[in-house]
């Protein structure tokens, strides 16, 4: 038996083990966003908790299992009773879970979002009931947050590699073959056919081939890879053997943005691991394929996502691109055949050579095959990672999956493709999410990052953030991109600041327009895009700004003050006291008043109103608003907000 | 941070560096070297001062210049001593839409310093990040690299008193 084979013989073991452990599991979320949630203090107090009670128990920290609103996450195996979730689960969470569920009887149904394997259980639905994964089909994600990350012998025990082997088996032109007839399309943004370009890459003559992983996730509101690569590494890594093998590719790089150290880490765990089991090096399971695999950490530079200028970033120069052709697949890493591929793209791989392209492909629409992962965030109320097959509408998305709006105000949009797509205005929520639909939309799939907007977002606002980023993004080689975001930046200031006249908003869509028209690479050429959706869907905020002075969501300072209503406000000194340009004078017991002068509209006075008063209001333009009035809240009251 | 490293431990650390390099390449540090050994610097440094840079540049043979050249594009590379503690905004799309530019602004009026400055005693350091990848848990700060998720403009007092800032009197 080759060591492989014995090292799938005891992870087989290992992983039985586990499932039917005769001592409590307890697998903690301690991904970057859980960690962020606190799971840090819940695993300090669970491993606390475990020794004071001198408690038979093991702790298994694992990736994130995406409803991320409701971390810190914990799955709990207790002998003969099915496999709990719980959600919010602080220190004190622990301490009652670990008395009241592993040694009492009551599974703390108000923390447990669901059972995640079958059995029966008072109280305790199955998982997949939640409401934030009835609508969701996890291929992607399906190890991540189940499995420990670092132990490779989970991945195995979980068909981990059977598909690269499948992929040795069949041979290279097999592969190209079932990768073709599944429809895979790059992940990363533009949707591009993958066997396509591996095609151009293999028929191009070559002593030397190179395939790159993408992993320099810049679109800021997508955390996608980091997920994945936290949760669950040897996905993205037996995609890369996966494809190396199929292109002849020798070596291999993972481009993975600095900002995510725990990402790294995991990646390097994983790779040496890897080598120890014979997956890496010389002569790969006496197959006769060769291929080693380095990271490189990005450095920081957003452009650096578009492909030559990634490559000229490993190559140890500015990241700046070059114009194509030659396209890398012909020209690339050192003027040698490169195939660069998101990560999300090379984690569907394994799933194509494992099951096979027909059950890859009955999920999707005619041209759109597969799930994708998307990063929902924004104004919605559970936020998390999620998978869906492509097709699903954004309704379904936001509403059913993410519970529609956070703060109950309406939603306005929703932002996809970060600061290369655009915003979809709601009128559209019934569009169905594939490559074809979105871009007739104005926008592209991008990523995967999906921000929901309500009316409190503004959409001049926005579109200044993303020009503003986009601009101070831009590598400065060619001026449409150099000038051009510059440009639409200073008129989108003008707009925000009250100062804009009726002709800028004409000015701005022509200069949208040459940018996308004239810019030498990606950035440059989708950098308009949210500009221009903004314009389309929401022409009328951009006239409000201009004509009336007013921002209808009340987030130009320039267009609003914050006043206090003298009949409303009881002189409590709470905004006194937080107010940073001291602003606010009043007597304790007299009604307030703010100076509009001094006044820098920070709304630190809004934030800090008792809701019981809510006397600060805001005017801007022919608009007033007033915050509700709520009553007193109970002490005992549960928060508003997500229930578990 | 000591500032006035002696040149063997410069020289240390980046003959350390070269060695550690990982790449297909070969030994000998080369040009696509050069990105991971400022990194790698600056991990150990915490910037990269002109000492190290030239150094650098006599290790491998490239020319100052050229350093900078690549170092100046990317924005993970610093050519000044961090301050003692710094706070990272994240200016993400998610923490925008949830109002990480009042807690940018907030922070800003506090400090009294603007993004990208630091206190004058160096305490205190005032940087934008991009994004962190925390964004179902906006608006999202790193205190001194150390995520704090659902940020709010009413806690930036408390997290500054925590880390011992006490503000001058303003000047206004």
């Amino acid at each position: 038996m080759s060591t492989l084979e014995q090292a799938y013989a005891a992870a087989r073991g290992s992983w039985q083990a586990l499932e039917t452990s005769r001592v409590p599991l307890f697998f903690v979320g301690a991904a970057t966003c859980g960690r962020a949630a606190g799971a840090g203090d819940t695993l300090e107090r669970l491993r606390a908790e475990i020794a004071s009670r001198d408690l038979q128990a093991r702790v298994i920290e694992t990736g994130c299992l995406g409803p991320c609103s409701l971390e810190p996450l914990m799955i709990v195996h207790k002998p003969d009773a099915p496999r709990v979730c719980f959600g919010r689960v602080g220190p004190a969470e622990i301490t009652a879970i670990v008395q009241r569920y592993v040694l009492g009887n009551d599974p703390c149904s108000e923390w447990a979002l669901g059972a995640v394997t079958p059995g029966k259980l008072d109280g305790i639905a199955p998982l997949g009931d939640h409401p934030m994964l009835r609508g969701q089909i996890r291929r992607i994600l399906a190890n991540c947050g189940l499995i420990d990350p670092e132990n490779i012998d989970h991945y195995l025990a979980r068909q981990g590699y059977r598909g690269f082997l499948h992929a040795l088996e069949v041979g290279a032109d097999q592969v190209l073959a079932a990768v073709k007839a599944a429809g895979l399309r790059g992940r990363g943004g533009a949707g591009f056919p993958t066997w396509r370009k591996w095609e151009v890459c293999r028929n191009t003559p070559a002593d030397q081939r190179y395939l790159i992983c993408n992993a320099d996730e810049g679109d800021p509101g997508a955390f996608m890879n980091r997920s994945l690569i936290e949760g669950d590494p040897h996905a993205i890594l037996e995609g890369m053997l996966i494809a190396a093998f199929t292109l002849g590719a020798s070596q291999g790089y993972v481009y993975c943005r600095a900002e995510y150290p725990l990402a790294i880490a995991r990646l390097k765990t994983a790779i040496a691991q890897m080598r120890a089991l014979g997956l890496l090096g010389q002569n790969i399971q006496g197959s006769g394929f060769s291929f080693d695999l380095h990271i490189k950490k990005g450095a920081g530079a957003f452009v650096c996502g578009e492909e030559t200028a990634l490559i000229a970033s490993i190559e140890g120069r500015r990241g700046m691109p070059q114009p194509r052709p030659p396209f890398p697949a012909v020209s690339g890493l050192w003027g040698k055949p490169t195939i660069i591929q998101n990560v999300e793209t090379l984690a569907n791989l394994p799933l194509v050579m494992r099951n096979g392209p027909e059950w890859y492909a009955q999920l999707g629409t005619e041209n759109s095959k597969g799930t994708r992962t998307f990063a929902l965030a924004g104004k919605v109320k559970r936020t998390g990672l999620i998978e869906v097959p492509l097709g699903t509408t954004l309704r379904q998305i936001v509403e059913e999956i993410g519970g529609g709006s956070s703060d109950g105000k309406p939603i306005k949009a929703v932002q996809t493709g970060g600061p290369s797509g655009g915003c979809i205005g709601a009128e559209k929520l019934d569009l169905p999410v594939d490559y074809e639909s979105l871009a007739q939309a104005g926008s592209i799939m991008g990523s995967g990052g999906m921000i929901v907007l309500d009316e409190e977002t503004c959409a001049v606002d926005l579109a200044k953030y993303f020009i503003s980023f986009t601009q101070n993004e831009s590598c400065g080689k060619c001026p449409p991109c150099r000038v051009g975001t510059r440009a639409m930046l200073s008129i989108l200031q003008r707009v925000v600041d009250g100062k804009g006249q009726l002709d800028d908003i004409e000015r701005l869509q022509d200069m949208a327009l040459t940018v996308a028209r004239g810019s030498l690479c990606g950035l440059g050429q989708t950098a308009p895009n949210p500009v221009l959706t903004t314009l389309r869907y929401f022409r009328q905020e951009y006239l409000d700004h201009v004509e009336k002075k007013q921002c209808t969501a009340f987030v130009c300072r320039s267009l609003m003050q914050h006043r206090i209503d003298l009949e409303r406000c009881p002189g409590c000194t709470a905004c006194v006291k937080v107010c940073p340009a001291q602003a606010i004078t009043g007597e304790r017991g007299q009604p307030h008043s703010i100076d509009p002068e001094r006044c820098s509209q920070c709304g630190s006075c809004l934030s800090v109103c008792p809701p019981a008063y809510a006397a600060v209001y805001r005017v801007s333009g022919e608009l007033t608003r007033y915050e509700e009035i709520q009553a007193k809240k109970s002490k005992t009251g549960v928060a508003a907000g997500e229930e578990a | 941070m000591s500032v006035n490293q002696s040149a063997t431990s410069l020289e240390e650390i980046v003959a350390n560096c070269v060695a550690d390099l990982d790449g297909p390449r070969g030994a000998s540090a080369g040009p696509e070297h050069l990105i991971p050994i400022l990194q790698e610097i600056q991990e150990r440094q915490g910037y990269l001062s002109e000492e190290a840079v030239g150094t650098l540049g006599r290790a491998i043979g490239i020319s100052e210049n050229e350093i900078y050249g690549v170092a100046s594009f990317y924005a993970q590379f610093r050519f000044q001593p961090p301050a003692e503690h710094t706070i990272h905004v994240c200016r993400g799309t998610a923490c925008h839409v949830r109002g990480s530019h009042q807690i940018l602004f907030d922070f800003e009026e506090r400090l009294n310093i603007k993004a990208g400055e630091m206190t004058p005693d160096h305490k205190f350091g005032l940087e934008r990040v991009a994004c962190v990848g925390c964004c179902a848990l906006a608006p999202v700060v790193l205190i001194d690299g150390q995520v704090r998720a659902g940020m709010k403009p009413k806690l930036v007092n408390g997290l500054l008193s925590k880390l011992g800032y006490k503000a001058a009197a303003k000047a206004s």
